[in-house]
Formats: structure tokens, C-alpha cells, sequence
């Protein structure tokens, strides 16, 4: 069972992810000291600026804890979130935790101009009616083995999981559907 | 598939939250930003304070600027038209700079109208004062509001005057029953969909940051008590003694803006910060925040 969810609130679309979690009735805190991590079974990592949220994450000392928390717990990252989880390789201001076995490229549609939204296939329940947006969105790559998709935009895998780790290349926490939300706290209760 | 849709714009807008934006010059200083924590640069060719000393008429930056910036970082790049001046907004969208901030800092193009935002594939913010101007502008299609304070005074009382103003004028709509709000909306020259909405969500409906004065780490956490989601720190990071340190230190203090405790290590060592203004020093035909309509 889902007790408490954390929501990384260093930098980013933390707000939005809470609003979503309350929605649902979901107990959650915005985490923004390392002992917090210790109420929570879930940590979510929001969308925002990836070079902000990872100097934020070290100089708030966050790095060895949340590597400890994730190999017992789980961990949604969306976006900045996403390609903090990532194994991609070190890059100026940008230092992923490597959480997941995958890669990404940032910023990978273009600048804000490229932006947008569509419509998802999800995997887990068969449909084609999640509206995405998609945010200066990164795209995945270098899928390690253990890697599974959950839902793809034509054709393109946007969220994925390793059994106990999540992440989606675009903003679940935006719009009132509650669907990717719901899925995750399901698979983590199951 | 929608790109440049009103939602797609409030998106960027959203991800800059609980970040600094900072104005920067060149290239070297966008990195130098980059590596504070800063969730996007601000691309112009004068800082406010300058702006104000030098006089004359200012005007958007020459693009060749704007492309070096976004060689340089990674995070987005902004950058200011005149208010009015739809044609040098298309040419930032050309740019593809990834937010157009139509802005009381440089000088106003046309003195009756703001640009027609809507029109726009990429995002805008605007300044605004009260909730009046505010919901003016986002009906225009503005995607983000940031009170406009006193750009380059480097004096936080005009700032916190306006974000007080849109604070307590969110907090009385709030308050009204639905047969008020019509009335309200005239007194406060708003669109009515908007004001209605507004009583309704108790917020604006885009992400409110904070802009026109901040120069110090106790300014930004001042700003984001009082309500900002973010800040833009202008002038008061590169007329500072020590910008990368003060820079660093900002951004830390919108992360902590409630915790005294960082906010006192955050604060400690900077050098001098920018020397500032009274308000009463600025000739009248001088405020920047009466420019806009």
C-alpha cells in the first residue's frame, strides 16, 4: 500500500503533481530536505528545468538518498524528472542519477516553438484518448533489457518502467485526467 | 496534434516555476546563469539599469546576440519586444526564442495597443500592476504574468506594491457573489470570462512571477511569500559586486524561500549588491511600470 508520496519540490511543476495526488486522495508531501524521504514509499520528480533541478538535488544533498530510497522504492520522474532518472551520460550542469537503464536526448522536438500535444496510446489499458503535453520533451533511447513501455505517441515509446521505476517523456500532472497517476499507485499496491 | 495551443504555452510557463529567470547580455553570462541554477536567460542588450542612464530609445536585441545565447545554454532563452511591436515579435518567433516577454523596459511602440498574443506560436509574458492589467493581458493571450515593479531601481517596494495589488484583488473576487462580478469587472477594466474565472479558481489562470527590483536573496523569498511562483532578477545579478555568487544564492533562496535558516547561509558574504534607487530619485516621465495599457 501507497502511505505517502513525496514530491520532489526543489524547482519545477511540483504543485500540480500534489494537486493531482489529491485529487485522488493520495497522502503526499512536498520533500524538500533528504530526511524527508523516510515518511515516503513513493518519490515523484517533476517536470521543470533539468540543469536546475539537478544542482538542487546536490546541493541540497540529495543524491545519495535518493539513490538509497529507489532500491527499495519507487520512483515516477516526469520530464526533467525523466531525464534525471536516466542513465544518460554527464553533461554541462546536467548529472542524471541513474536510476533506469535508458538514455535520452534532451530537448530532442526542438525549443518551445516544437511543444505540443497529442493524443497517447496507453499500454496498460488499451486506448488511444490520453492527451499528452508535451513541454521542450526529451525522447528515450537505448532501452536496456529489462525495460518495458507503457505507452507510446505514434508509435514512439513517451512512458516506460523497469517493474518498480517510471518515467514519461511528457506532463501526466497537467489536465484533469488521472489515469497515469491512478496506474502508477496500482502497480506499486499490486 | 496541437503545437502553439494556449495550453502548450501555460506549460513552459508552469515548468519555470519555483526558478529564476535572469537578464543576461552575452553569451558568458548566460552560462554563468546556466551554472547558478537559473531555469532559463533573459536575452537583452541592455540591463534595465542601464537602460535607464543611457537614455534614448531602446529596442529589441540584434538577433545575432540572441543566437549566441542560445548556442551557449540549455535551458530557454527569452527575449523582450516593445510593447506593441508585433513585427519585431515575429521576428523573435523566427528566432524560435522560446518565450517573448512584451516589455515595459524597452519603449512602447504603440501607445493604445499590446500585441495580440494569440497570434503567436510561442509563448508570451507580460508585466502588470493590478488584476486589471493582468487579466488584460492574458486575454490578449499572454501565457505568464509577472508584476512589473520598478525594473533597474533595484527597490523592491514597487514589486511587492504590485504583487500585494493582484493578491488582495484575487483574495476580494474570492469573496463577491456572481451578481458582483460584472461590476467588478468594469471597475477593474477586465475581461468578465476572466474575473469569473478567477473568482472561481482563486488564481490566476497562468503562473504569476515576480519581476522589478529583487537584488538580494531576502527580496526573492519577500516576493515568493508574498505569492510569485518565480522571479526574473534584472539588473540586480550583473550590477552586483560578485554575480555568480549572488546569482547561486538567488536561486537558492526561491528553493528555501520559507526556510530562514538557508535563507541566512544564502545571504551570508555577497559582496555589494547593485547600488539602487528611491523611488522618489525617478523623474515621473521616467517610471517604467506606467508604460503599458
Amino acid at each position: 500500500m501507497v502511505r505517502k508520496v513525496g514530491v520532489l519540490a526543489l524547482q519545477g511543476n511540483y504543485i500540480q503533481h500534489k494537486r493531482m495526488l489529491d485529487t485522488l486522495g493520495i497522502n503526499n508531501i512536498l520533500v524538500q530536505y533528504p530526511q524527508e524521504l523516510e515518511k515516503c514509499d513513493l518519490l515523484i520528480i517533476p517536470g521543470g528545468e533539468s540543469t536546475a533541478i539537478s544542482k538542487q538535488i546536490d546541493r541540497n544533498k540529495f543524491r545519495q538518498p535518493i539513490i538509497n530510497f529507489v532500491k527499495t522504492n519507487s520512483v515516477l520522474g516526469t520530464c526533467a524528472g525523466m531525464i534525471l532518472l536516466s542513465s544518460t551520460k554527464e553533461a554541462n550542469n546536467l548529472k542524471p542519477l541513474g536510476v533506469m537503464d535508458f538514455k535520452v536526448e534532451r530537448n530532442a522536438y526542438g525549443r518551445q516553438v516544437s511543444s505540443f500535444s497529442g493524443n497517447l496510446h496507453l499500454e496498460f489499458d488499451n486506448t488511444d484518448n490520453f492527451k499528452a503535453i508535451f513541454i521542450r520533451a526529451p525522447k528515450v533511447s537505448n532501452l536496456g533489457k529489462g525495460i518495458k513501455i507503457l505507452a507510446t505517441y505514434k508509435n514512439y515509446p513517451v512512458m516506460i518502467t523497469d517493474g518498480r521505476h517510471f518515467a514519461t517523456t511528457f506532463h501526466p500532472e497537467i489536465g484533469t485526467d488521472v489515469r497515469i497517476h491512478e496506474y502508477i499507485m496500482e502497480q506499486i499496491n499490486a | 496534434m496541437g503545437q502553439g495551443t494556449y495550453e502548450v504555452k501555460v506549460g513552459l510557463a508552469e515548468m519555470l516555476k519555483g526558478g529564476v529567470i535572469m537578464d543576461v547580455t552575452t553569451a558568458e553570462q548566460a552560462q554563468l546563469a546556466e551554472d547558478a541554477g537559473a531555469v532559463a536567460v533573459m536575452a537583452l542588450e541592455r540591463i534595465p539599469a542601464d537602460i535607464r542612464t543611457d537614455g534614448g530609445i531602446a529596442r529589441m536585441s540584434d538577433p545575432l546576440m540572441i543566437k549566441d545565447i542560445q548556442k551557449m545554454v540549455s535551458i530557454p532563452v527569452m527575449a523582450k519586444c516593445r510593447i506593441g511591436h508585433f513585427a519585431e515579435a515575429q521576428i523573435l518567433e523566427a528566432l524560435e526564442v522560446d518565450f517573448i516577454d512584451e516589455s515595459e523596459v524597452l519603449t512602447p511602440a504603440d501607445d493604445n495597443n499590446h500585441i495580440y498574443k494569440h497570434d503567436f506560436k510561442i509563448p508570451f509574458v507580460c508585466g502588470a500592476r493590478n488584476l486589471g492589467e493582468a487579466l488584460r493581458r492574458i486575454g490578449e493571450g499572454a501565457a505568464m504574468i509577472r508584476t512589473k515593479g520598478e525594473a533597474g531601481s533595484g527597490n523592491i517596494v514597487e514589486a511587492v506594491r504590485h504583487m500585494r495589488s493582484i493578491i488582495n484583488e484575487i483574495n476580494l473576487l474570492g469573496t463577491l457573489g456572481h451578481d458582483q462580478l460584472m461590476a467588478t469587472a468594469r471597475d477593474f477594466q477586465a475581461p468578465f470570462s476572466l474575473v469569473e474565472q478567477v473568482a472561481k479558481i482563486k488564481k490566476l489562470p497562468v503562473p504569476n512571477f515576480s519581476a522589478g527590483g529583487i537584488a538580494t536573496p531576502a527580496d526573492a523569498s519577500l516576493v515568493m511569500q508574498l505569492g510569485a511562483e518565480s522571479v526574473f532578477v534584472g539588473s540586480g545579478i550583473f550590477k552586483s559586486e560578485d554575480p555568480a555568487s549572488r546569482a547561486k544564492a538567488i536561486v537558492d533562496s526561491v528553493t528555501h524561500y520559507k526556510d530562514a535558516d538557508k535563507l541566512a547561509i544564502a545571504s551570508s558574504g555577497l559582496k555589494s549588491a547593485m547600488k539602487g534607487l528611491d523611488i522618489s530619485e525617478i523623474p515621473e516621465d521616467q517610471m517604467l511600470q506606467d508604460r503599458g495599457w
